[in-house]
């Protein structure tokens, strides 16, 4: 199983992917919402291609309240 | 549709559209791609009656209050039927909110059984706040994992009862339920709505836009909303029409479930239509050349077609894929929570999805006015539904002043707040806070707001008051004293989009705003949900005005700020 270090750093790739940010752009303690200056919905969008990359499913509520890549890979962590 | 004019209360409406429709589907619930439950009428009556005897025989009595904080699903619409069957008063809270935030109005609510999900208990359960609930007694979880810890509550698919519950009718004006519209870490404003207010309600809704045994509805603002609650259970309910819950609001299986189930209405928040208007201009804007020429003249033609009332067949027929997408059997998508933008409403409005555009606020019981389609209007929130009176008070020489509202859909007050209730219903009439005015057709429009508060694009109304918790314990050596406002409260403005938060703050004498000090305020502003946070800071280096009970005079230091520059004042967090 990947550590935590990983799944973060993975995470962090994925979203620079995502939204076109050039590499190392984002840290874990980015708040997403501000940093990226994007809308729930676009959360959403972002979750579906982490939940891909990872072959997990996190429902909605897993992630209702978090704003920072470092608590999204603690959620995402305790299902791999 | 059930003739509602005969029924006094909710429940003796949903118990006799069990039987009426009983072979009709009123129930689909999908998780993703899995279809998770379909039910019909008579076999949600199955599932809900021994519910309903269970929690009367747990001592749940009528007009006890039992509180729903659940994701959509089967599971809320089922418990809601027996709350209402047993007569008791339904308690709906978002279940966004925090722990700390959902034992606070549990308490004020004063419910006496809880039902909820597991992962929603879990985070409940071990909360501190949990103590304050004292009149708590049952508390119901579902869905959960068999060797789960459950912490005192009961497992919801084994509360049952054998016998046959007993029906409780109630009167039109005794409580059917007490919804929050605000007032989390604040002074809650749960409005008392009677069963006369959905009775009424639904009455006027659908006479604008009717349900029937067939229609398929996709629920996906939460059922706790004024609006889902109307539309996406009482009204479809009272009408034989089927309700699709989604479990997640992933926008790929929200497009999937419009083509899977055949959508025939869906309400949205103006967030989620935008999103979906931005999503299809990239594909139009990805045709090829020749392609895009053609489909630029059939929406012309079918804009030619439909200026006087939609033609839907004739605008799935040009504009075949577009419908198609969409599940080809769309009638009209609702839209609400907050103020969407026209352009928005003329894109789908072309392409010949009407958007039922309209009005309201939960104190009115949900819609005050809707576009009735006869013709199309983006420019305004339609006209007022019948039953509702609505007038203009004082105002300008424009004509925009105070929107009041009259109606048998006005509720009949806040919880425990008279006070509150007496200067929000003055002889009957609804002061909404908003400002507009009426044109000639009788369509009414806004244009701001006279109340401190904001409504987000997600159709989150957020006061300041609440936002303030999140700000107390400044460091007391630096910051002398705070206020939240609504930016366009102090610096009015004819808008109704792009409502942004403030915090103005006064410091200690002698000390300077350090940069520690926003790094502080910024934290404590990123703690906050995000539609929640405030956008800017203002530093006042004056006294508040004070009451002799020390409450900031809000009033009037908004008077005195809104002297001051906006454009110069507001520092960016």
């Amino acid at each position: 199983m990947p550590t935590l270090e990983n799944t973060t750093q993975e995470v962090l790739t994925l979203a620079e992917q995502h939204f076109k940010l050039a590499p190392g752009s984002l840290s874990a303690t980015d708040d997403f919402f501000k940093k990226l200056g994007i809308d729930s919905l676009q959360t959403l969008e972002l979750l579906s291609r982490i939940e891909n990359h990872f072959n997990i499913e996190l429902p909605d509520y897993e992630v209702q309240g978090v704003s920072d890549f470092k608590t999204l890979a603690e959620r995402i962590q305790s299902r791999l | 549709m059930l003739d509602l004019a005969k029924y006094s209360s909710i429940g003796a409406a949903l118990k006799d559209a069990m039987e009426r429709f009983a072979a009709e589907t009123c129930l689909i619930e999908a998780d993703r791609e899995r279809e998770k439950a379909r039910l019909t009428y008579a076999e949600f009556d199955a599932q809900a009656l021994p519910f309903a005897e269970a929690m009367q025989h747990v001592g749940f009595s009528p007009a006890d209050r039992a509180s729903i904080i659940m994701t959509n699903q089967s599971k809320w619409l089922i418990s809601a039927f027996a709350i209402f069957y047993s007569g008791g008063v339904l308690v709906p809270l978002d279940y966004k909110l925090t722990p700390g935030e959902h034992w606070q109005l549990l308490q004020h609510s004063n419910a006496k059984i809880l039902i909820t999900e597991y992962p929603i208990w879990r985070q409940l359960s071990a909360a501190p706040a949990r103590a304050a609930a004292t009149n708590l007694q049952t508390v119901l979880v579902t869905e959960a994992p068999p060797n789960a810890d459950l912490a005192g509550a009961h497992r919801w698919e084994e509360f049952r009862g054998s016998a046959a519950p007993v029906f409780v009718p109630r009167e039109r004006k005794d409580i059917a339920s007490i919804v929050y519209s605000s007032g989390t870490g604040g002074r809650p404003k749960g409005c008392m709505m009677t069963h006369e207010n959905y009775l009424e309600q639904c009455v006027a809704l659908t006479s604008l836009y009717p349900f029937w045994p067939g229609v398929r509805y996709l629920s996906i603002l939460p059922t706790n909303h004024a609006i889902d609650f109307m539309v996406g259970f009482f009204g479809s309910f009272a009408c034989g029409a089927c309700v699709v819950h989604l479990r997640t609001l992933r926008p790929e299986f929200v497009r999937d479930a419009f083509t899977k189930y055949k959508i025939t209405y869906v309400s949205l928040v103006p967030l989620v239509l935008k999103n979906l208007q931005k999503g299809l201009e990239t594909r139009f804007a990805e045709l090829p050349p020749a392609k895009r020429k053609v489909f630029d003249f059939l929406v012309g033609i079918n804009k030619a077609l439909t200026k006087s009332h939609p033609r839907l067949w004739l605008s799935r027929r040009l504009l075949k894929q577009v419908h198609a997408a969409f599940g080809g059997e769309l009638q009209a998508i609702i839209v609400g929570g907050a103020f969407t933008e026209p352009q928005t409403l003329q894109f789908f409005y072309d392409l010949g999805i009407p958007v039922a555009n309209g009005y309201g606020l939960t104190e009115a019981g949900t819609a005050i006015t809707v576009n009735d389609l006869k013709p199309f209007r983006a420019d305004t929130v339609g006209k007022p539904l019948p039953g509702m009176e609505v007038k203009i008070v004082d105002p300008s020489l424009d004509g925009v002043g105070e929107v009041y509202v009259r109606s048998k859909t006005v509720m009949s007050g806040y919880l425990n707040e008279p006070e509150l209730t007496a200067e929000t219903i003055v002889d009957g009439w609804l002061r909404t806070g908003d400002l507009g005015k009426f044109d000639a057709q009788g369509h009414l429009h806004l244009s701001g707001r006279k109340k401190n508060m904001i409504v987000t694009e997600e159709g989150k109304n957020i006061y300041p008051e609440d936002i303030e918790a999140a700000f107390e314990s400044l460091p007391a050596k630096e910051v002398k004293e705070f206020c939240v406002f609504a930016a366009n409260y102090i610096w009015p403005k004819r808008s109704m989009i792009g409502e942004e938060l403030i915090i103005v703050i006064h410091l200690e004498n002698n000390q300077s705003f350090t940069d520690q000090l926003k790094q502080e305020i910024i934290q404590r502003n990123n703690r906050l949900l995000n539609y929640k946070r405030i956008h800017g800071l203002v530093l006042h280096d004056q006294d508040f005005p004070r009451t002799a009970s020390l409450k900031i005079k809000r009033n009037e230091l908004a008077e005195r700020l809104s002297k001051l520059d906006r454009d110069r004042v507001i520092l960016p967090l």
